[in-house]
């Protein structure tokens, strides 16, 4: 992958602390966005279809009464590993004929300490980031100031991001 | 067709669909599936004041701002086209519980008794709604990564620090439901 002085570093500045990202070096219009935005409609019905964004769900799966939500997360990781794994077999590229990257991740005390308190959260209001956004179209208004409140964290953690232990 | 649509999904048809975001996102154009960064690109657009962690071009990620868009939209569909007229059913013994703390409305994914304006004005829908939201917030960029991009990504790609993160995150979860919410309840 070629990666420019400037580029490179914005790279990891935003690869910081996330799994999340990617350097693609493709130059697009706005509008390819719309594919996203595609995958993410047929995601958000899914959610709510499979009951994955139900308060009810999640904490019948705290409790172990019921099998639903481990399966799903369980069938989900293993087409994921099994996708990924013919992904790199047969070295497929994306649609603009880019190579498919992967990023290893590094080990970090934030997984424990951050891990931990996500899951007191995700008890609690029983939706992670993606359930939220879905639990607001399904017309759960008040869900948003949930929303705004998860922004506000991520707001603090990054104010306190050098003086916690990571 | 539709009439089928519209009820509960299994489990073995939403957790492939689910899993196939994974290959979806990546041949689309090489992106990773993580939901919670966008909770970062928002403060990076709206409140970067001045902090390196927020300080880089949001503009790369707008095609995840795009994804959660459609999933908000996906929600809207799903309960205009697809919705279920039937209550959730969930295990007698979860009936039995919230019962003792007065939820017994099953008419939406949320419980309707807890998720609205009212209840958000109280203590207990105070520490539910704005601790909890911020706590998935917080606790998510401090593990690098949240349900999707730790649990469903990470794992995908056989990374370890994504199972220590997944684990955490139940661990998490199950401490709330058993010990901390009867009390915030109760």
């Amino acid at each position: 992958m070629d990666n420019s002085a400037t580029g490179n570093t914005d790279f990891e500045i935003r690869a910081q602390d996330t799994i999340c990202i990617n350097e693609s070096q493709l130059q697009h219009k706005w509008y390819h966005n719309i594919k996203y935005l595609i995958v993410g409609v047929l995601f958000g019905i899914v959610f709510v279809k499979a009951e994955v964004i139900s308060w009810f769900r999640i904490q019948e799966m705290f409790r172990l009464q019921s099998f639903h939500m481990y399966g799903i997360i369980g069938s989900a990781i293993a087409v994921g590993i099994l996708s990924v794994w013919l992904i790199k077999k047969f070295n497929i590229r994306t649609i603009y004929g880019e190579p498919i990257t992967f990023t290893p991740k590094k080990f970090n005390k934030g997984q424990i300490y951050g891990g931990l308190i996500f899951g007191l959260g995700w008890g609690l209001t029983g939706a992670c980031p993606g359930p939220l956004f879905v639990q607001i179209g399904t017309g759960a208004t008040v869900v948003a100031v949930v929303l705004l409140s998860a922004i506000a964290g991520t707001w603090m953690y990054g104010k306190l991001r050098d003086n916690l232990p990571h | 067709m539709i009439e089928w649509l519209k009820q509960p999904w299994p489990w073995y048809i939403a957790g492939p669909l689910v899993g196939l975001t994974v290959p979806t996102l990546l041949i689309l154009g090489n992106k990773h599936f993580g939901i919670s960064a966008n909770l970062r690109h928002a403060c990076a657009m709206c409140f970067p004041s001045d902090i390196k962690f927020f300080k880089y071009d949001y503009r790369k990620e707008l095609w995840n701002l795009f994804f959660v868009l459609g999933a908000f939209g996906g929600g809207v569909i799903a309960m205009w086209l697809l919705a279920d007229p039937n209550p959730i059913v969930v295990d007698p013994d979860l009936v039995g519980e919230l019962a003792g703390y007065g939820i017994n409305d099953y008419s939406s994914m949320v419980p309707k008794q807890l998720y609205n304006w009212d209840y958000l004005l109280s203590a207990q829908g105070l520490i539910m709604m704005v601790g909890g939201g911020f706590l998935v917030g917080f606790g998510s960029r401090y593990a690098g990564g949240c349900t999707s991009g730790h649990a469903i990504m990470g794992l995908s790609t056989l990374q370890w620090p994504s199972l220590v993160a997944t684990v955490c995150f139940m661990i998490g979860g199950f401490l709330m439901a058993n010990l901390f919410l009867p009390f915030i309840l109760g």
